[in-house]
């Protein structure tokens, strides 16, 4: 049984615990709302980007188009870039994303091709390192980096970049969460080379559909321009939606972390008081049985 | 009045400038030219370079790099990666650029990033002085 003072102890830093799980799920909630102003204003510009490349690969010649949309030809070596935050203490985000990244590497692995993974964010490396150490090429983190800006996913793009020129993987795939809601974050799986371009149905926007384009240079420099800038742009957008989904998942943790510390405290606070009422019953009993044997 | 068309100029990470323009002048990859309301479709990359956008009663200069403009009659939407707004640029910020533009060219490889770099250096030369 706890003495006394140890409950008092206990009670006190459970209370300082939930003081700190509250702070967490306010910042959380700030900067979430933050990261999905930055995710809302990121969107034309991948809207448009798509329309684009969408319309570009319907005209497009199939023949000698870049590698970058039609692959290498082979699917021996997959890369996977795998994007996780830079912090723990929300939820199961970033196990989340490192768990569907183990399975399709270990997939992989199984069917005997090459992985490399690339790691953006510490958690995701620390998460991997155990069992696909050898497996991790690179990783890059993201620490000090206060609003993610395009120059970050530039950094990893060009990276990514410079592997494929030189032949080192043929498939490269992006793992982050997609921030559906602040409950609800999705670990999602994007190919990025070669590049899933949206279909358009020819029932495209009225106006826009039947009218003849000029392409300046022509459609396949432009195409291949484009399918460049693209990789930077998925990482970026990926980038972001990890960046909301963090908060999101963080907050909804913190929430529940504050809500079981104050169940606690109630369920310690009883204790305390019986443990209370206890003592001080002993100690009547102790007294009046003292005076009766005088 | 002036026939207008939408402009809007949107970067990664929000769109910088969007309104009614009567006309705008495009650094394009084969030529400037210059938008007026109505223009027949197109679909072009940029040259780092200069746009001159004209609104009805204002006028804005933004430099961009990395871009590419997508025309339609009633539209004009430039995605740039890169993009200034020509008044704020300071001299330190034109040769921060500048440097940058020059290293880029030192470590070109190929041909393409070589003219790509020479004309940002050649557009960059031009706003300085």
């Amino acid at each position: 049984m706890p003495s006394l003072k140890d409950l008092r102890n206990r009670i006190a830093s459970v209370k300082a615990t939930r003081k700190i799980t509250k702070a967490m799920q306010m910042v959380a909630a700030a900067k979430l709302r933050r990261a999905q102003e930055a995710a809302t204003a990121a969107r034309p510009y991948a809207e448009r980007m798509d329309g684009v490349l969408a319309a570009l690969n319907q005209r497009a010649s199939r023949e000698g188009a870049s590698p970058l949309l039609v692959g290498t030809g082979r699917d021996q070596t997959h890369l996977l870039i795998v994007l996780t935050a830079e912090r723990g203490l929300c939820g199961g985000f970033n196990s989340n994303i490192a768990k569907l990244a183990r399975a399709d590497a270990q997939k992989l692995l199984a069917a005997g091709k090459t992985v490399k993974i690339l790691t953006v964010g510490r958690k995701g490396a620390d998460n991997l390192r155990r069992d696909l150490g050898r497996n991790i090429i690179e990783r890059l983190d993201l620490r000090g980096v206060r609003q993610i800006g395009f120059s970050n996913a530039e950094d990893v793009a060009n990276k990514v970049l410079a592997m494929f020129e030189a032949g080192e993987f043929d498939v490269a795939t992006l793992y982050f969460s997609e921030f559906k809601s602040v409950i609800a974050q999705k670990p999602t799986a994007l190919q990025l080379i070669p590049a899933k371009l949206p279909e358009t149905t020819d029932a495209a926007p009225a106006g826009t559909g039947q009218s003849v384009v000029d392409y300046e240079p022509d459609e396949d420099a432009i195409l291949g321009y484009l399918l460049t800038r693209n990789v930077s742009t998925q990482i970026f957008r990926g980038l972001l939606e990890n960046a909301a989904s963090e908060q999101g998942a963080r907050m909804s943790a913190m929430d529940s972390a504050t809500r079981n510390a104050g169940e606690m405290i109630n369920k310690l606070t009883v204790k305390y008081n019986r443990q209370r009422q206890a003592n001080i019953t002993k100690e009547l009993i102790e007294i009046i049985s003292g005076a009766e044997a005088l | 009045m002036a026939q207008t068309f939408t402009f809007e100029l949107v970067s990664p990470e929000k769109v910088l400038l969007s309104g009614e323009a009567e006309q705008v002048q495009l650094p394009g990859a084969e030529g400037d030219m210059t938008i007026l309301p109505g223009h027949s479709p197109l679909i072009s990359t940029l040259r780092p370079g200069v746009i001159d956008v004209v609104f009805a009663g204002s006028k804005s200069r933004v430099f961009v790099r990395q871009a590419f403009a997508q025309v339609e009659p009633d539209r004009l939407t430039v995605l740039a990666e890169k993009a200034y707004d020509v008044a704020e640029l300071n001299a330190s910020a034109i040769s921060a650029e500048l440097t940058a533009a020059e290293t880029e060219l030192s470590q070109a490889k190929t041909d393409e990033q070589r003219l790509v770099a020479n004309q940002a250096i050649a557009a960059l030369s031009g706003l300085k002085a």
